[in-house]
């Protein structure tokens, strides 16, 4: 009896800060369907009109398309880039290599708007404010930190010996990077890629700075509309990123354990 | 058998590694050069920025607030997140994966998607205060109070310190604490002597990554807060870009790099150790 009073403690304590966590992301489910715009909890009505006010009215949708493309474009480049960069990392043992990494890893350190401001200043010398290019290349910036530690965990536990006999059998680097290291290192790439995806499609104090209103991103709407009024709206794009990623992660999940079984 | 994958001249692996650094070097060295190199010239040369900024009040007010708003955060967040994650390092597979994924769940929607969601539970009608209401106590004003800020940030940041700490509590030996107590040390003795000095260096881990960010925090004490919770980060991005001052601004962002840096540096040493405790136990 004595052993079970702390753990029933425990447990009641950690079920309160789960709810804690989770609950905020789950209040806005029921706020999208509201029949009214208000965004007052718990919402009175029921109605699909900001589902479909997401989808027609193109000030939403078309910010949806631009954050998507970005996010893909950042994810390649970010990925290419910052996996190179683990690699090099990896071979170079000793200070350097250390060194490098710190180096890369300081943009999630830099605090976001004072990155931003500077970013805004050089891009209102070159012309890159509201482009494609301003923001891509902005965005790689903050995804290639997670690229590097995704793949250079990945890397920290592949055995490199591994390298060295399929060149002692006669492999071409070319050939032993792409049939030995790429696939053993590939979970790591795959979540470097995902987390870099999520970096930019999710990023917002940059963009705010950077956009424009011809080329906003998914999130510089969802704050611009905040600022402005109570649109639930902005609670059904919520509700729409999260049922994707349960969708993404659900079958992640599946595929996952499935893998594993076999 | 690390000579062997060193090979190649240490310029091969060197190549690799530039690309990524010339996406920081354009994208990160240039733009914070451009604010330094701005804080010492616009209007005028000289430190006049810094003068003003160390002159007026507001600033040296707002200043002290996110000090103190980010420790309050970073307390919250050790306090919140230490039994957590004890209970992940000892819970089973199942429960241990259900704990993880109320950890990540907050991460699926767009972060401001989530401030969102504390603006509609804080407001003065929201869920928190009809709940305080229905149990019979009194109103408590939440958004664009310092509360509220302090409550949304802390919810936010709180994965950043439940991941270092679970990855250093699930290195502890639990043998240890039953050696303890079958020497006859009272439970409470083990915790302290035992258990928590060993849980430190993901104590000072997450609390260093919780603080640093806590610093430099934007769109939550923005949405959350009012005139009496503004922190650095709104100040400056007023400068800019509603007054134009891009010195003043600048000198701002300066100051703000430099305490972000400065804390990092004066807590590395703490969570040096962490390598070393760790690197001991393999």
């Amino acid at each position: 009896m004595k052993l079970h009073l702390p753990r029933l403690l425990l447990g009641l304590t950690c079920l309160l800060i789960a709810i804690w966590l989770v609950a905020p992301t789950l209040v806005v489910v029921p706020m999208s369907f509201a029949g009214k715009k208000s965004l007052a909890f718990p919402p009175s009505g029921f109605s699909l009109q900001w589902y479909e006010n997401f989808f027609t009215n193109p000030q939403w949708f078309g910010s949806l398309v631009v954050s998507a493309k970005v996010a893909l474009m950042v994810a390649v480049a970010a990925t290419v880039i910052g996996t190179m960069a683990a690699i090099g990392i990896e071979r170079m043992q000793s200070r350097a290599g250390g060194l490098i990494r710190a180096v890369l890893i300081t943009p999630m350190i830099v605090p976001g708007v004072v990155l931003a401001v500077g970013i805004y200043a050089v891009y209102l010398d070159t012309q890159l404010v509201g482009t494609w290019t301003g923001y891509v290349l902005a965005h790689t910036l903050l995804a290639i930190p997670f690229v590097v530690i995704a793949v250079g965990a990945n890397l920290a536990v592949f055995d490199a010996r591994l390298e060295v006999a399929a060149a002692s059998l006669g492999a071409s680097r070319l050939a032993t990077f792409f049939t030995i290291t790429l696939p053993l290192i590939l979970p790591g790439i795959l979540s470097g890629a995902l987390f870099a995806f999520v970096t930019s499609f999710d990023e917002v104090i940059v963009s705010l700075f950077i956009t424009s209103p011809q080329l906003k991103t998914l999130p510089v709407q969802i704050f611009s509309s905040m600022t402005r009024d109570a649109d639930p709206t902005v609670a059904a794009v919520g509700s729409l990123i999260f049922m994707a990623t349960s969708l993404i992660i659900g079958l992640g999940l599946i595929f996952g354990t499935r893998r594993r079984g076999a | 058998m690390a000579s062997d994958t060193a090979r190649p001249p240490w310029r091969g692996p060197f190549l690799l590694t530039l690309p990524a650094l010339a996406v920081l070097l354009l994208a990160m060295a240039v733009p914070l050069a451009v604010i330094v190199l701005r804080s010492f010239t616009d209007p005028e040369p000289g430190i006049g920025n810094y003068v003003w900024f160390f002159d007026t009040k507001v600033n040296l007010t707002v200043l002290a607030r996110t000090f103190k708003i980010s420790f309050w955060v970073t307390l919250c967040c050790v306090v919140v997140a230490y039994p957590y994650a004890f209970a992940m390092s000892v819970a089973g597979p199942r429960l241990r994966l259900l704990l993880i994924l109320c950890v990540l769940v907050p991460f699926w929607v767009s972060g401001v998607v989530r401030t969102l969601a504390w603006v509609i539970l804080l407001q003065d009608s929201g869920v928190i205060n009809k709940g305080l209401v229905w149990l019979g106590f009194d109103k408590v004003k939440l958004i664009r109070t310092q509360l509220g800020v302090t409550i949304g940030m802390t919810q936010v940041l709180l994965p950043f310190m439940i991941m270092p700490l679970y990855a250093v509590m699930r290195g502890i030996d639990l043998r240890l604490l039953q050696a303890a107590r079958s020497l006859g040390a009272h439970p409470v003795k083990t915790f302290f002597q035992i258990y928590l000095p060993l849980s430190l260096p993901g104590v000072f881990a997450g609390a260093t990554i919780v603080f640093i960010l806590a610093l430099g925090f934007y769109i939550t004490p923005l949405l959350l807060g009012g005139p009496q919770s503004t922190m650095l980060s709104t100040l400056i991005q007023q400068q800019v870009l509603s007054l134009l001052n891009w010195g003043r601004g600048g000198a701002m962002g300066v100051v703000l790099l430099l305490a972000t840096f400065g804390f990092l540096a004066a807590a590395s040493p703490f969570m040096r150790q962490k390598y070393r405790i760790s690197g001991g136990s393999r």
